[in-house]
């Protein structure tokens, strides 16, 4: 992480729920940043506190009664000590999200046209008229045809691809610095996935906004994000640029994630290795290092001292938050590319699980 | 969509001929017994009770009664004629229509406007003492008989009975034509006892179904676009209320029942007592006649409320 003049810099976020079963610790201290005009990728499960770590910075978890601390700094102002008044002028001006469903996110009973128009007046004052000819070319610029005729049509009226341009051309209304894109592709079929990604890019090229791009799927910003944050259970567990962790992951959830999405250019026998169990309770996370529970490679002392996020040895933009020695995660990662599985590797390096 | 209401409009008139049929045989088969004896004085003889049913027509078959009773109602709009004192029950119901009108319709207003904004406010601050204390009293309403509620009202604040002696009570109903604020004040009681019900049911409706549209997606999209909070509850509103739409329809014939009830507790001269007057007379043509008179109304809302439903919701389209 470069430490210059951050568009986006969360510091020690942390977000609680409290619930009838106890607290539930969906952040649990994560910080990262985000560079004017770049992108960052957010990976992890669900449950792994990625959506609620960006509805907490335009100010959405508030009234679901959340505990929030930390600092989420845009543009030099604080934003969680912003009044909500306040924050509201920020939300869909500067900063702007587009979320994973996009049917359910536009309101079912008013046009389109309305909806993007409603996104403009909430922050210029334009006319009805000028507000309509803006949703017009919004509506061209994502990519639909014939806007000046479907800007009056109502959603259930459009594909999910075409909802999802709309969501987008809602998004840039106000001409954002910053676009938050909650798993935009997920609901899609594959060939849209690739249209809208593409879409989002000649978009970031054109206005020059920034994105923080999140999702379970590695493969959705392999090409897109700049760097690339993990999380699991509520943390981050590592960050890099994209290159450095699709060629030198450190963290043994991150090998997991990649060695569990199909791949074209490995060895072609090569079986998918999911990781075993399931994400951890966020009311009564794991000891020590959250990951242990699940982690092939996991020795006793892990599940008693909890790992900081540190920079790798050589690599100070490469941050790993992992018990194991820099170098034994090298030699495990050199068999598991390699097409080892988590076992094989293990045998290879004769230490004992 | 014209084709549409026309043929709801054509089940309309089949079901009113149903309606017909059933209340036509149900009065014939009870024991009140035969309106010639109830006409023919004390201690008849059997030839003038013959003689009566002669007369109104009771000595055909009841196929054929029924079939001269539609073919009237329908070709002529002629709904015969009151047994105990020959005037024509079209004449009986015009001359009683606006006092029920004057009801009905300033409770229904009442009742959606009572109704949706408690049930509004309620969702909004869900758990609050207001929310608490809207949602026990509407428990209340719903359980309590209106005829019971009704007499509650008068003792507590007519002028004449009551302890606070604010309002005009029972039987000051007047024309809206001789006295306007008369006729106002005196309908205050009757419209609060007859929407009470109505409007606690659409009250406890619209607090679920405005608290499930806050949840939706679309709502987090217009708190992420930056909408003022005020703006954001309208959408939810909008939303909210298509599912109560339907139920308008059901919630009307709920309220002409009840106004047999308020009419006859609050003295107002409407169809509703009429109603209630003829049933404990035997008088089959005026019984008949308000019977398909409500039906109408019920029937004529409800499509009422189907055809607004494909304007409010645009996903929906009849064909």
């Amino acid at each position: 992480m470069s430490n210059g003049e951050a568009l986006l810099r969360v510091e020690d976020l942390r977000v609680e729920f409290p619930s009838e079963d106890g607290v539930v610790h969906a952040v649990d201290g994560i910080t990262y940043e985000v560079q004017s005009g770049r992108t960052l990728g957010i990976v992890g499960e669900s449950g792994s506190g990625k959506t609620v770590s960006s509805l907490t910075t335009l100010g959405l978890t508030r009234r679901q009664g959340a505990r929030i601390s930390g600092r989420i700094m845009f543009e030099g102002q604080d934003l969680l000590a912003l009044p909500e008044e306040k924050l509201r002028a920020v939300r869909g001006n500067d900063i702007a999200m587009i979320f994973q469903d996009p049917l359910s996110s536009l309101h079912p009973l008013y046009r389109v046209g309305r909806q993007l128009t409603e996104a403009v007046r909430a922050h210029r004052a334009v006319s009805k008229a000028k507000a309509r000819e803006r949703a017009i070319e919004l509506l061209g610029l994502v990519g639909i045809p014939e806007p000046a005729r479907r800007v009056d049509e109502y959603p259930h009226e459009f594909s999910g691809g075409m909802r999802q341009r709309v969501m987008i051309a809602m998004a840039l209304a106000n001409e954002p610095k910053l676009l938050i894109a909650d798993e935009p592709t997920t609901a899609l079929d594959v060939t849209v996935q690739a249209q809208i990604l593409a879409l989002m890019e000649r978009l970031q090229r054109e206005l020059g906004m920034a994105i923080v791009i999140i999702t379970h799927d590695l493969g959705v910003v392999a090409g897109m994000a700049d760097e690339i944050a993990v999380m699991y259970a509520g943390r981050i567990v590592e960050t890099a640029s994209t290159a450095r962790l699709f060629a030198a992951p450190e963290h043994p959830y991150t090998w997991g994630l990649l060695k569990s999405i199909p791949r074209l250019d490995g060895p072609r026998e090569e079986d998918l290795v999911p990781i075993p169990g399931t994400p951890p309770s966020l009311i009564d996370p794991p000891s020590g290092c959250r990951f242990h529970p699940r982690c092939p490679y996991a020795q006793p002392e892990h599940a008693r001292v909890d790992p900081p996020l540190q920079p790798v040895p050589d690599e100070p933009a490469h941050h790993v938050a992992c018990l194991l020695e820099a170098d034994v995660r090298r030699r495990l990662w050199a068999q598991l590319a390699a097409g080892k599985t988590p076992e094989q590797a293990l045998a290879a390096m004769g230490t004992p699980a | 969509m014209t084709r549409y209401i026309i043929r709801r409009l054509l089940w309309g008139m089949a079901l009113l001929v149903i309606v017909c049929a059933v209340t036509f045989v149900l009065f014939r088969i009870l024991p009140t017994g035969n309106p010639a004896v109830l006409r023919a004085g004390r201690n008849p003889q059997p030839k003038l009770i013959k003689e009566i049913e002669g007369v109104l027509g009771l000595d055909k078959p009841l196929i054929v009664q029924f079939w001269n009773y539609v073919k009237e109602v329908f070709l002529h709009f002629n709904l015969g004629y009151s047994y105990t004192n020959q005037e024509s029950v079209r004449g009986l119901i015009a001359e009683r229509l606006p006092a029920t009108l004057s009801l009905t319709i300033g409770a229904a207003v009442l009742w959606i406007a009572a109704g949706l904004s408690v049930g509004i406010v309620s969702a909004l601050r869900r758990h609050s003492l207001l929310d608490r204390a809207a949602m026990g009293t509407s428990l209340v309403l719903i359980s309590a008989p209106e005829f019971w509620l009704g007499l509650i009202f008068l003792y507590l604040f007519a002028s004449d009975i009551g302890h606070f002696k604010i309002l005009p009570g029972a039987g000051s109903y007047v024309g809206i034509t001789s006295d306007p604020w008369k006729w106002f004040t005196s309908l205050i009681m009757p419209w609060i006892v007859l929407a009470s019900g109505s409007a606690a049911v659409f009250a406890r409706l619209m607090r679920g179904s405005l608290t499930d549209a806050m949840r939706e997606d679309y709502i987090r999209t217009a708190r992420a676009k930056g909408l003022p909070e005020g703006q954001v509850v309208r959408q939810g509103v909008r939303a909210a209320i298509n599912p109560i739409v339907t139920l308008f329809g059901l919630e009307v014939g709920v309220l002409l029942g009840g106004a047999v009830l308020i009419e006859s507790v609050f003295n107002i001269p409407g169809i509703g007592r009429l109603a209630y007057q003829s049933i404990q007379s035997s008088n089959f043509p005026v019984i008949q006649g308000t019977v398909l008179l409500a039906s109408m109304f019920i029937i004529v809302a409800n499509i009422l409320v189907d055809v607004a439903y494909a304007y409010l919701d645009p996903r929906v389209r009849y064909s």
